[in-house]
């Protein structure tokens, strides 16, 4: 009988979501055994005309990490689509658009400028800028042409499953992989992970008051945390309350707070929802307090939706006042 | 602007003071911006942030909270919540590009049908000034450069 075929791609992401699959160790040799990879451009040499000559349908599963930032990425993931049975956005680039989808918060134009002009790194005398088409003797030479906003993966195609983290943790990849090979899934549409917020099974959260108060909201690099208290109850930013369960909090575990990267659950906006968090528990009695206790708040953007800009019911940002 | 420009302004109103506000100032007849509809809540700090998010995304151009006076709220806390979510909404606005004058908490009581008129005017004034909103998030555009 003819193996079940997987691929597995990449568009604006950094190569981490590849690695959580290499980082399964050895039982991804178990699962090269029932599978043939069809597409891994990350691994190993497979060319766009391969799936292009594959009939619709034929893949068993392609696994896409990353953001559509591109038209190169928006063509390949329109092709997987058509070829695969099932689609998994992988990780929360492709969930929720991910760190590349901060650049929601400026403009594609902006970012070009820092690129290829103004970066420290960059020595662009002639002031060479890449163009999506260009002549060079006979020759019509093209480039991706870059969106204006960094899109998630379901926002170009239909998305049949979701498994976030950045990146998922080597023990949801391997279950999801298993499970997919059982044929174990759930309904189209479900997100592979707990439906409920980290607090929920973090191991810190017997030392939560039931009120928590606090007086000023630390940095994590500020202080010297608490080993066993809650980060929220210390006044240490923890997205916990707005961030799916699931990844067995690897950063708490190392006295880090929880900076997001599992996304909201379903249905929830994670800065909103972690607005809500923290509007319920500063120690402030008026707007004036509320401000300056928020002044070490730089960048709510950037803490809130770190991993979801993509998915923000804001959208991206637009010019006004 | 576009002259023919009506706003779409959301208020989500605490059931206590302010929706009986409103209620009187019906009662009175006192007319106010048929832009701003109203939806009663239990308490202003019932009002997840997600609710204002979601209008906005839903095409509303303004968003208003009105809750009871400071030291009057049902829930004892409810609307000094709502007034701290407030200020970190207003910041959140800003760095999307959307102007923080779009969302507006205020105190009405039960016997402030004035006041809740002329908050309501006042930010339908406002919001007229600023013209539509329409976010209409990640559609994905190519860059002419
Ligand atoms: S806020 Fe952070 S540290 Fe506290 S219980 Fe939630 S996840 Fe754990
Ligand atoms: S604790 Fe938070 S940031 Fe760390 S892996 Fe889990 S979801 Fe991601
Ligand atoms: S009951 Fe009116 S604001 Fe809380």
């Amino acid at each position: 009988m003819k193996k079940p075929t997987i691929a597995i791609s990449w568009n604006s992401s950094c190569g981490g979501c590849d690695e959580s699959i290499i980082d399964i160790e050895e039982r991804i040799l178990d699962i090269a055994q029932k599978v043939e990879f069809v597409f891994w451009p990350c691994a190993m040499d497979f060319k766009y005309s391969d799936i292009k000559n594959l009939p619709d349908a034929d893949i068993a599963v392609s696994l896409i990490n990353g953001a559509i930032q591109n038209s190169d990425q928006e063509r390949t993931v329109k092709l997987l689509r058509e070829k695969s049975k099932i689609i998994v956005a992988f990780g929360s680039c492709a969930c929720f658009g991910g760190i590349p989808s901060l650049a929601n918060l400026t403009t594609s134009a902006k970012i070009f400028v820092q690129s290829f002009f103004k970066s420290p790194t960059v020595h662009n005398e002639e002031d060479i800028v890449p163009l999506s088409e260009c002549t060079e003797g006979h020759y019509s030479l093209t480039l991706p042409e870059i969106h204006k906003t960094v899109s998630t993966l379901d926002m170009v195609i239909e998305v049949d499953y979701y498994l976030p983290g950045c990146p998922p943790t080597a023990k949801m990849v391997a279950g999801v992989i298993e499970r997919i090979l059982d044929g174990d899934l759930p309904e189209k549409g479900n997100v592979l992970a707990p439906e409920k917020v980290l607090c929920a099974s973090c191991n810190r959260n017997a030392t939560k008051p039931d009120n928590i108060k606090i007086n000023e909201i630390k940095r994590i690099h500020e202080v010297i945390a608490d080993p066993e208290l809650c980060f929220l109850a210390q006044g240490i930013l923890c997205l916990g309350p707005a961030t799916r369960d699931g990844c067995d909090y690897p950063c708490i575990k190392g006295n880090m707070p929880c900076t997001g990267c599992m996304g909201p659950v379903t249905g929830a906006d994670q800065g909103a929802k972690m607005i809500g968090t923290l509007g319920g528990i500063l120690c402030a009695e008026n707007e004036k307090e509320t401000e300056s206790l928020l002044s070490s708040l730089v960048d709510p953007a950037g803490a809130f939706y770190r991993y979801s800009t993509g998915a923000s019911l804001l959208g991206r940002k637009r010019e006004e006042g | 602007m576009s002259p023919d420009f009506k706003p779409r302004i959301i208020a989500f109103l605490c059931n206590w003071c302010s929706y009986e506000g409103a209620d009187r100032a019906g009662g009175q007849k006192l007319p106010y911006s048929a832009t701003v509809k109203l939806i009663r809540v239990m308490c202003s700090g019932r009002v997840d942030p997600q609710f204002i998010f979601d209008a906005f995304r839903k095409g509303a151009d303004g968003v208003m909270v009105l809750g009871c006076h400071p030291g009057d709220c049902h829930y004892r806390n409810g609307n000094m919540n709502a007034m701290r979510r407030m200020v970190l909404i207003k910041k959140m606005l800003k760095t999307f590009g959307i102007h923080p004058d779009r969302v507006k908490l205020d105190w009405v009581a039960a016997s402030e049908s004035r006041r809740f008129q002329q908050v309501v005017n006042d930010m339908a004034d406002r919001i007229l000034k600023l013209g539509p909103l329409s976010l209409k998030g990640c559609v994905k555009e190519v860059v002419e450069l």
